[in-house]
């Protein structure tokens, strides 16, 4: 259970804060999508609910960020990312292996693991985003969607029981989207929360139980996936609807009954 | 370590054939059998050879206590004690850069991280080592990015070598604040996957050791206190 209550945040130097009052809940085994214009608070929402801001980056925070009932403040800074893994669209990588094999165990060798458990971890999460194929290569030499899946498959090999996913699908290619949609389902059928900031809205409709729409820092709409992907309101607020909701009205304006259409989602 | 034993003793070892024998048996002969000759004498001069033709000159001219002459080039004079003691000096600065050299090239970083980490050594002094191996070509990458991106944009870095040199201006803070600012991004990176997190690491493997080698390390430990004993008793003289 992650908990956002009322959380305000000002970067250290900004004038205003970035995101205003924000509340949200993400229990066990849920997907909340986050969506919004550039600049509406997503990465910074995400930074706030991982904990690293403002403990990674200075700025004001109030309000509360508790997991399991404990406030993501008190927990000693290393434990941390034991507890809300997180991935940034900007896929860094530590930067010290040279294979993507280490590169995916780091998490894990950090937490201590013995080694089995590390190497099945590993593999697991390779196989996971389907780059086992990657795993003697240098990470420094990938393509950015392939860094980003190596990426996610670090944090999958950590099972923290928190996920903060910041637009994780950026630099991705149609089946690499859908490989980290996969991911994510099955995370969360093991009972995981994720929290995922991300423009394409298919891959939400696609996995997420609740969204939450951002705008100019602050919650503006919330309710169940189907629903607000759905909503008109969403688009202007900078926000494409889904493959699925733009063909339901192009059928209505063609005097089709959406009814009558089959949508593979 | 075997370069840190080669490079001590070296310098205990007084005279000209001491540092010329170790060099052979303790350098070339292992670079020799690894196949690795060529390439440990063309590294080992481009290290070495700046350091040593300053120490040449210094002391062949500017020796305090130099009276046979050799010769004179103007105002300055070379002398043979100044030569002999020169001599004496690039054996041992070739011993040293020779083990130095070979032990760059012999080890892999990733070994030489690891085995640290297993010995106790911090993971995060284990980073550094590691980061500031790996972080060379990343910055000149990065550079060449930056360059692309500024020629993408009309600037003229091509053509006459002053055209090239005022090319590299713009590049210069670009590349410096590009990387300082990468680094929050690494720390972020690396708090995420829980670096910071206290207690030790687990490690997925191991260096191979075998006892030859362990023997080996001794026994090179071992030669350092002889050789202190031996100069000490003067038997080396």
């Amino acid at each position: 259970m992650l908990r956002l209550e009322a959380v305000s945040y000002r970067y250290a130097g900004a004038q205003a804060p970035s995101v205003v009052k924000v509340s949200l809940v993400l229990g066990p085994g849920e997907v909340v999508g986050l969506v919004g214009a550039n600049e509406a608070g997503k990465t910074t929402t995400c930074l706030v609910a991982a904990g690293l801001a403002p403990r990674a980056m200075g700025g004001d925070l109030s309000g509360q960020v508790t997991v399991g009932g404990r406030r993501l403040a008190d927990l000693p800074s290393g434990e941390v990312a034991a507890v809300v893994g997180i991935a940034f669209a900007s896929a860094q990588l530590s930067g010290i292996c040279s294979t993507v094999y280490e590169e995916v165990a780091f998490g894990p060798m950090n937490l201590g693991l013995p080694r089995n458990e590390v190497m099945a971890r590993t593999v697991r999460a390779l196989e996971a985003v389907a780059i086992g194929d990657l795993a003697a290569r240098d990470p420094a030499h990938l393509s950015g969607g392939q860094r980003q899946l190596v990426v996610l498959a670090g944090l999958l090999a950590m099972e923290p029981e928190h996920l903060v996913l910041d637009e994780p699908t950026a630099h991705l290619d149609p089946v690499g989207t859908g490989l980290v949609g996969t991911a994510i389902t099955r995370l969360a059928a093991g009972g995981a929360s994720i929290l995922i900031a991300e423009h394409k809205t298919d891959l939400l409709a696609a996995i997420c139980g609740r969204v939450v729409a951002l705008d100019h820092g602050r919650v503006v709409l919330e309710g169940a996936a189907e629903s607000m992907l759905a909503d008109p309101k969403l688009e202007r607020l900078g926000v494409d609807p889904p493959t699925s909701v733009r063909l339901r009205r192009l059928a209505v304006a063609a005097g089709v009954d959406p009814g009558r259409l089959e949508v593979a989602t | 370590m075997a370069a840190t034993v080669t490079a001590v003793n070296a310098t205990l070892l007084g005279g000209v054939l001491g540092p010329v024998a170790l060099t052979l048996v303790a350098v070339v002969l292992p670079a020799a059998v690894a196949g690795i000759l060529p390439r440990l004498l063309r590294v080992g001069l481009v290290v070495a050879l700046p350091l040593a033709i300053s120490v040449l000159v210094v002391n062949l001219f500017f020796f305090p206590s130099g009276a046979s002459v050799l010769f004179r080039i103007g105002p300055v004079t070379a002398t043979a004690e100044g030569l002999a003691y020169a001599i004496e000096t690039l054996v041992r600065l070739v011993a040293i850069t020779g083990a130095l050299v070979l032990f760059y090239l012999t080890t892999p970083i990733g070994s030489l991280v690891v085995d640290l980490e297993r010995r106790g050594v911090s993971a995060r002094v284990a980073f550094v080592v590691s980061a500031s191996v790996r972080t060379v070509p990343a910055v000149i990458e990065r550079a060449g990015q930056i360059a692309d991106a500024q020629r993408a944009r009309g600037l003229d870095t091509e053509g006459s070598l002053w055209r090239r040199v005022r090319g590299l201006v713009p590049l210069v803070g670009p590349v410096l604040l590009g990387s300082i600012g990468e680094v929050e991004e690494r720390a972020m990176a690396l708090e995420a996957r829980g670096f910071s997190r206290p207690g030790r690491r687990s490690l997925l493997w191991a260096p191979a050791d075998s006892d030859a080698e362990r023997i080996a390390r001794w026994l090179m430990v071992l030669s350092v206190p002889l050789l202190v004993v031996a100069g000490l008793t003067g038997w080396l003289a």
